[in-house]
């Protein structure tokens, strides 16, 4: 990649979209990034406050001008309470999503009328047991709905402990208590940083962003893990399973349905509704070969996950979809989301639906959905998207003919009987490779898109980087997609980028050394797989003792800053690509990127070069191995450890 | 590029973006998360004022006939030609601070060592290379502008050529009218 280099995208689709929407003109999120530079220098460095109308306050990062708001709250104040709301925002969608699933189950196991049925029943047997729910000669639905009643109550439960949380490895508990961050009820620690941060409250920034990192566990061993485990038992746990991505999976002659968004309940639905022969047939009456349902976002890794339903992008890919003209209907739920679709729609015969109470767009049709009449309004919207099929006849439609193979559908179980082979089910193997050195260590890769940086060149630079240093790599979310267009969820494409030692353990076990874990509350799938790593033993004691890393090389949302949190506090060394916004606070920049490691093992680096964010990384997961006392790495690797480096140098 | 900066005060929003992006340019390594922890601190030399409410962005008018450029006993202040910048040779100040005492808009101040006298440069590294200055650019809302006298003086024959145009128009109709 040279800097010279001035290209949007390393997709080649997604540049071919970007030609044809500079030459028709439309306005994209680029466009609109350029149009905001350059962007407010306080805001970046997180030192403006504006809540209390005594407001908006600023800090002066030069020292000249005011270094205290009105009420006295320091750049270091005043950023923590900025950055503890973010978590509060990122935390409050995830958990929604997560209340909205347990919903649907209570449903699903209530009302034998139901489209949706309780499907997994070893999973919901196995939750009812970790419920302590006595479940002998009891219905898969009657447990369902006592797991479902019991989640319910994890939101509004005022004290105790989470349920989920107790999966932690020990130590990590420990250190939760011990720090009073211990998430409590999932409601309630966002409920507290909205009044700790209100004027005039909690003025201690590193107590601020304890409740903070307490909301942010909540998330994710509550909200997000509850969205997974309840999604597994109502839709099917995922099994590894081969689809297609990119914009390339459109077709022109059939009618294209897009799904964007993030919860799964509406997006099964079109499945079944798509798939459903009287709507083919309908489709075929108004002159279209078929349908064609793809994804976009966070929705579309659920049903690829469950179905293999391929995916057209990622989130800087939502308005390229809809420039090829060739989407009959793009349908929406809720997160990621551009308000500046409805508009773009408009430019072409597409239909922009919007089907959740809680969020409305400019300019699309609301068709709103309800669970109880789940498969009777997905038909609906799929009707709505066939009859306006004929309309796009005649039309500029462009659709870029690339689209990549992929493998995907992996979990915390899947993950565990693949490594294990068939008659040896458990971690052995990655630890195993890990102890001998064949692998480095094994790094997670998740988050959005950022015009910021070029699109998808993040996540593909450094999942290569970290797989020619023989490091495992697992991934969810935009990442996810991002790498899957790269050809890197290909596992017979995917070899060719890998270190030897990773090569032999991908062979050995049959895996891809890209492991796509699913949607981005599916991240709770890999505190689960740390988790079983740990308790297989050999590498230490806790999460913070592995030889792993995370990060997040083109993140942009409040979500993401939540991940970030439970992630850094269940022990995980995390590198992000765009710094949070804290810069201009001093003391908490020290507290996130040094001081917290001594209190939960994970700090937090920022660095936006995907190729040096993942030499940290490397670093990192050698300063684990050598204090695990392991032995080196197996086999040369490019980046080689720092002290074999030293050596080399020295001879 | 010759210029000056002229500001539409009914634009400022009083966000300070251009203090920031002053300081910004007049650091060692550009980098805002970077430039904010350098020693000596980098200094604005724009400031926004505030008077009764209104926010006056305020900073070195490069006067054509410049009092600092007089007093100072060193000649360290040098005016670079007319329309250009008046600049201040840190080398050569020796911190008397006789310009600030004669700068009729206050806006030469001290480094923050104190040694030796700051003041706009008029981004001279960007406008050579053709750019704006650097609050201009940073300004949000277009209350910052960098133009010729002469650009401004069209820009503000246009209006006043329109106003008349316009009054003479509606003079017309009126006319008419009363004549019908
Ligand atoms: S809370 Fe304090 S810093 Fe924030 S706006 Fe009010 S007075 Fe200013
Ligand atoms: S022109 Fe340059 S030096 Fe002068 S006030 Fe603006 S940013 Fe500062
Ligand atoms: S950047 Fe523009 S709007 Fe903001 S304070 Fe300066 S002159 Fe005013």
């Amino acid at each position: 990649m040279s800097s010279k280099d001035n290209s949007i995208s390393i997709d080649p689709a997604s540049e071919q979209m970007l030609e044809s929407a500079a030459s028709q003109e439309l306005e994209l999120a680029w466009d609109r990034y350029q149009a905001m530079l350059p962007q407010c220098g306080y805001g970046q460095l997180g030192l403006c406050c504006k809540i209390c109308v005594m407001g908006p306050c600023r800090i002066d990062p030069f020292g000249q001008g005011p270094q205290k708001g009105i009420c006295g709250a320091t750049a270091d104040i005043i950023a923590a309470r900025n950055l503890a709301r973010m978590i509060a925002g990122g935390a409050a969608a995830h958990s929604d999503h997560g209340r909205d699933v347990a919903h649907t189950l209570l449903t699903a196991a209530s009302d034998p009328n139901c489209d949706y049925k309780v499907i997994d029943e070893k999973k919901i047997r196995a939750l009812a047991e970790e419920f302590g729910i006595a479940t002998e000669g009891k219905s898969k639905e009657e447990l369902a709905k006592a797991v479902a009643e019991m989640s319910f109550a994890e939101f509004g439960q005022q004290h105790g402990e989470l349920k989920f949380a107790q999966r932690a490895p020990d130590d990590q508990k420990k250190r939760w208590r011990e720090h009073r961050v211990m998430p409590r009820g999932i409601d309630r620690e966002i409920v507290e940083i909205m009044h700790r941060t209100h004027m005039g409250v909690d003025n201690d920034p590193k107590n601020i962003i304890l409740q903070g990192i307490r909301a942010a566990l909540a998330d994710g061993w509550g909200g997000s893990m509850i969205a997974t485990e309840l999604s597994d038992v109502l839709f099917g746990r995922p099994n590894p399973l081969k689809s297609m991505v990119n914009l390339g999976v459109m077709k022109a002659d059939e009618v294209n349905i897009l799904v964007h968004g993030h919860e799964p309940t509406l997006s099964e639905m079109l499945v079944a509704a798509s798939q459903d022969p009287e709507m083919i047939k309908l489709a075929e009456s108004k002159g279209a070969k078929g349908i064609t349902l793809a994804g976009i976002c966070c929705t579309a890794n659920e049903i690829l996950m469950r179905h293999g339903i391929a995916i057209a992008g990622n989130f800087l890919q939502q308005e390229l979809a809809l420039s090829t003209g060739a989407v009959d209907a793009m349908i929406v739920d809720v997160q990621c989301v551009m308000p500046a679709l409805g508009e773009l729609a408009k430019c072409f015969h597409t239909k922009l639906i919007s089907t959740s109470p809680k969020a409305k767009f400019p300019f699309a049709e609301h068709i709103e959905f309800d669970e109880s009449k789940a498969l009777d309004i997905a038909k609906q919207i799929i009707i709505t998207a066939i009859e306006n099929f004929p309309k796009r006849k005649g039309k500029n439609v462009c659709i870029p003919d690339i689209r990549e193979n992929m493998v995907a559908g992996f979990t915390a179980e899947s993950v565990f009987e693949f490594l294990g082979g068939r008659y040896r089910p458990s971690y052995r193997p990655l630890n195993e490779g890990i102890i001998t050195g064949r692998l480095r260590g094994a790094a997670a890769i998740v988050g959005c898109n950022n015009p910021k940086i070029k699109h998808d060149y993040g996540h593909v630079t450094m999942t290569k980087e970290l797989l020619a240093n023989d490091v495992l790599v697992v991934t969810t979310g935009c990442t996810a997609i991002a790498d899957a267009k790269a050809g890197l969820l290909d596992p017979g494409e995917a070899l060719q980028y890998c270190g030897k030692g990773l090569q032999e353990i991908c062979r050995a076990v049959g895996i891809p050394p890209v492991l796509h874990l699913g949607s981005c509350v599916d991240i709770s799938r890999i505190l689960v797989v740390l988790c079983n790593v740990v308790s297989q033993g050999g590498l230490g004691a806790s999460i913070a003792d592995l030889p792993a890393a995370g990060a997040a090389p083109e993140w942009m949302s409040e979500k993401a800053v939540a991940i970030g949190f439970y992630v850094v506090a269940s022990g995980v060394y995390t590198v992000l690509g765009q710094p949070l916004p804290v810069q201009g606070a001093e003391g908490l920049t020290k507290f996130l990127c040094q001081d917290i490691e001594d209190i939960f093992g994970g700090k937090f680096a920022f660095e936006s070069d995907p190729v040096e964010a993942a030499h940290m990384m490397l670093d990192h997961i050698d300063r684990k191995r050598s204090e695990l006392k392991l032995a080196p790495v197996l086999y040369p690797v490019p980046y080689a450890p720092k002290e074999v480096a030293e050596a080399a140098v020295a001879v | 590029m010759k210029g000056s900066i002229y500001v539409e005060l009914s634009k400022c929003l009083s966000c300070h973006s251009c203090e920031l992006a002053c300081a910004l340019e007049h650091s060692e390594s550009k980098e805002l998360a970077k430039a904010i922890y350098e020693d000596p601190a980098p200094v604005a030399r724009v400031r926004v004022e505030a008077v009764e409410g209104a926010a006056i962005p305020l900073q070195c008018r490069h006067c054509e006939d410049a009092p600092c450029v007089t007093i100072c006993p060193c000649e360290a202040i040098e005016k670079l030609g007319p329309e250009q910048a008046v600049i201040i040779h840190e080398d050569k100040c020796i911190g008397c601070k006789f310009c600030i005492a004669v700068c009729p808009f206050g806006v030469v101040s001290l480094r923050s060592d104190g040694k030796v006298a700051l003041k706009c440069d008029l981004c001279l590294g960007r406008t050579e290379e053709g750019l704006e200055p650097a609050c201009v650019s940073a300004c949000p809302s277009g209350a910052l502008r960098f133009l010729s006298a002469e650009e401004l003086s069209k820009q503000k024959r246009q209006a006043a050529a329109k106003r008349e145009y316009q009054a003479a128009q509606s003079g017309k109709e009126q006319a008419k009218e009363e004549q019908t």
